[in-house]
């Protein structure tokens, strides 16, 4: 009996050609890539629109899981490259997907500059507190006296409040989730994809393989069970007091107003001086 | 977008930097993004000032690396695009300029050099990034870079960069050095139907049909850009014609490293430009590029006048190397001169062609270029 193949409804925003995706068991990028994908359809996103740019790490691989134009930059650099994207082509809708490593750590200063500029780029980080694919050592999210491999006696840097960096340096809407938040996740990706300026979600996401598993969190789901333990939904609570500690994950929202992005000021600006040019040849 | 706006021809008093703007204006380019450095600023000031008069884009990035990636991704919204820097720019570039070239981006970097390493003399010339040029950026590639030795090739061959660059789909070289880069000199830019403008070529498949990284006859893939419906990836990992990284295959990147070099390689003669004066019957051959090639010119005339055989060899194509150019001559000649503002980058591969054929290396640095009787000296000595 010839059995029926039935394509599943979300499949043709992946490159389905691409799975097995790299992800280990246990691993929350996954479930990110899903409320993306969630989001998109429920919004009837114009694919041919729509541009996902990633950097280094596990979760970069997710340009090359969507199916839609994208790119996979050097380690650190997708919001350069996308500034570049969008500064060329306005009109093109453009998602940031990256790690905490490669957005904050060797990408930090392209981020504080791309909120203040308010340019039109929509960043998910995926924060799993370490970087994972090089084997699990210690980032700029890294709490304090986590084990990793390049921190064996405990850590002993402070971490980056990711929402209070976002929020202070000009970011129009920023939220926090973490990965068992998959519906208000969802949501908060929906907003963010139809505002104008920079915008930023942090999603706290399990790393069993290579951190929890030496921080005694040994699955996913213990550290889904934690997550669910300690976070906090707190929205429009002040960004500078949502700290990540053992006992409390703040999540919500904590910045949603409005502010002429760059590219509208910028396009204009333009358009004023190319009119006065045009003039002066006529 | 009317890539003829905002062209200028005539005759103008310029100086290096603002005639390499006004051909990027003249070659179509619509996308700088870059940050301060002398003696590249003037460049950065001026098309902050052109750019938007014909819609093009001005950006001022955090540093040189976020210059290099917003370039690119201009490149692959689909325009022209540049940026120009000087040594320690240039140093923070070539992470990205390798991007470039794993990605085939068409986009051209203006290096102005100034005397290295690290801060080094920010106001002075040099020749100090030649190699750097060829090898700055990790693994095995091939880049096309170019020599201009006066006002009016900042303007040529900042449109011929251009049009290399799209070709080609290769990141494109102009190494100016601070002298040609602040001179000022005439410069007769042409109008728009004496220019020869390349642009890369477009994809002739459906989206369905369209490998993004399956090249043509030629070696050079055609270019779906961001938005034109062609659902493309592209990265810096080794990939195969789909754009899909294949990290783990040795066929694969074994492929795809050749073939970038190879698109460069194959085409050296169409690519190569050199200036030959006064070689038929020369016995001495100077081999001098960029500003140094102006005093080299004076040398060689004066040599003449002397009754000897005196010729000048000049690189505008300094990568790829004009090796075939060099051991004719080397196969005529009885030495070669060559004079650098470095410590010796290219005399290296003169040295490699003129096998059995002396060469005299002369280096001076720090301040001015070599003088014509320096070089003169030079020639004589070695005759």
């Amino acid at each position: 009996m010839d059995k029926e193949i039935l394509e599943h409804p979300l499949s043709k925003y992946l490159r389905t050609d691409m799975m097995p995706n790299i992800w280990c068991p246990g691993c929350g990028n996954g479930i990110v890539l899903n409320c993306f994908v969630h989001a998109l359809d429920e919004l009837k996103a114009d694919l041919n629109k729509l541009v996902v740019i990633s950097g280094i790490g596990c979760i970069g691989r997710t340009a090359g899981y969507t199916n839609t134009d994208s790119f996979h930059t050097t380690h650190g650099r997708s919001i350069a490259f996308a500034t570049g994207v969008k500064l060329a082509n306005p009109e093109l809708d453009i998602v940031i997907v990256s790690g905490d490593g490669d957005l904050f750590a060797i990408g930090g200063n392209h981020f504080i500059h791309a909120a203040r500029r308010n340019i039109g780029l929509k960043v998910i980080c995926v924060n799993n507190f370490n970087y994972g694919m090089t084997g699990g050592q210690l980032g700029p999210t890294t709490p304090l006296d986590a084990v990793t491999t390049t921190s064996p006696y405990g850590n002993s840097e402070h971490p980056f409040n990711l929402v209070h960096l976002a929020a202070a340096s000009g970011a129009i809407y920023v939220a926090r989730w973490t990965t068992l938040h998959v519906r208000r996740l969802t949501q908060s990706i929906k907003k963010m994809m139809q505002k104008e300026g920079f915008c930023f979600i942090e999603v706290i996401s399990p790393c069993p393989e290579v951190f929890g598993r030496r921080n005694k969190l040994k699955s996913g789901m213990d550290m889904m069970e934690m997550f669910k333990k300690v976070a906090v939904v707190e929205s429009f609570s002040d960004p500078a007091r949502a700290d990540i500690t053992p006992d409390k994950i703040v999540v919500g929202e904590f910045v949603d107003i409005e502010k002429m992005s760059y590219e509208k000021l910028f396009h204009e600006k333009i358009a004023q001086i190319n009119e006065r040019a045009m003039e002066k040849v006529s | 977008m009317n890539t003829k706006r905002g062209l200028l021809p005539g005759a103008h008093f310029l100086n290096g930097d603002i005639a390499c703007a006004e051909g990027a204006v003249a070659a179509g380019c619509r996308f700088f993004a870059g940050y301060p450095i002398t003696p590249a600023t003037e460049i950065a000031e001026h098309l902050s000032e052109r750019m938007p008069e014909f819609g093009g884009i001005y950006v001022q990035m955090e540093d040189e690396i976020a210059s290099m990636a917003a370039v690119i991704g201009a490149s692959y919204s689909g325009l022209k695009s540049m940026t120009a820097t000087s040594g320690p720019g240039f140093s923070l570039m070539q992470e990205n300029i390798g991007l470039a070239v794993m990605t085939e981006t068409p986009c051209v970097i203006v290096d102005i050099m100034r005397g290295g390493p690290s801060t080094g003399q920010p106001t002075l010339p040099s020749q100090q990034d030649v190699m750097q040029a060829r090898w700055g950026s990790h693994g095995d590639y091939e880049i096309i870079a170019l020599s201009p030795c006066s006002v009016q090739e900042m303007f040529t061959l900042t449109v011929e960069a251009f049009n290399l660059a799209e070709m080609y789909r290769v990141p494109v070289m102009l190494m100016g050095d601070e002298i040609v880069g602040h001179m000022w000199e005439k410069v007769l830019i042409p109008s728009a139907d004496r220019l020869s403008i390349v642009n890369r070529k477009k994809p002739k498949v459906s989206p369905e049909e369209y490998l993004p990284f399956k090249p043509d006859a030629d070696l050079v893939p055609p270019m779906a850009c961001f938005g034109e419906g062609y659902h493309f990836h592209a990265t810096g990992l080794t990939h195969n014609e789909h754009g899909y990284p294949q990290t783990q295959s040795a066929e694969t990147q074994f492929k795809l490293v050749h073939r970038l070099c190879d698109k460069i390689l194959k085409n050296v003669d169409k690519i190569i430009k050199v200036e030959e004066t006064m070689l038929d019957d020369a016995e001495v051959v100077v081999f001098a590029y960029g500003i140094v090639a102006r005093s080299a010119l004076s040398a060689v005339r004066k040599a003449r006048a002397e009754g000897i055989k005196a010729g000048l060899l000049r690189p505008i194509t300094l990568w790829p190397f004009p090796e075939k150019q060099v051991a004719k001559m080397a196969k005529q000649a009885k030495a070669f001169v060559v004079p650098e503002m470095n410590c010796g980058q290219l005399v290296h591969e003169v040295e490699r062609w003129t096998k059995e054929t002396p060469v005299t290396f002369l280096s001076k640095f720090g301040e001015e270029p070599h003088t014509p009787l320096e070089i003169l000296e030079a020639i004589r000595r070695s005759r």
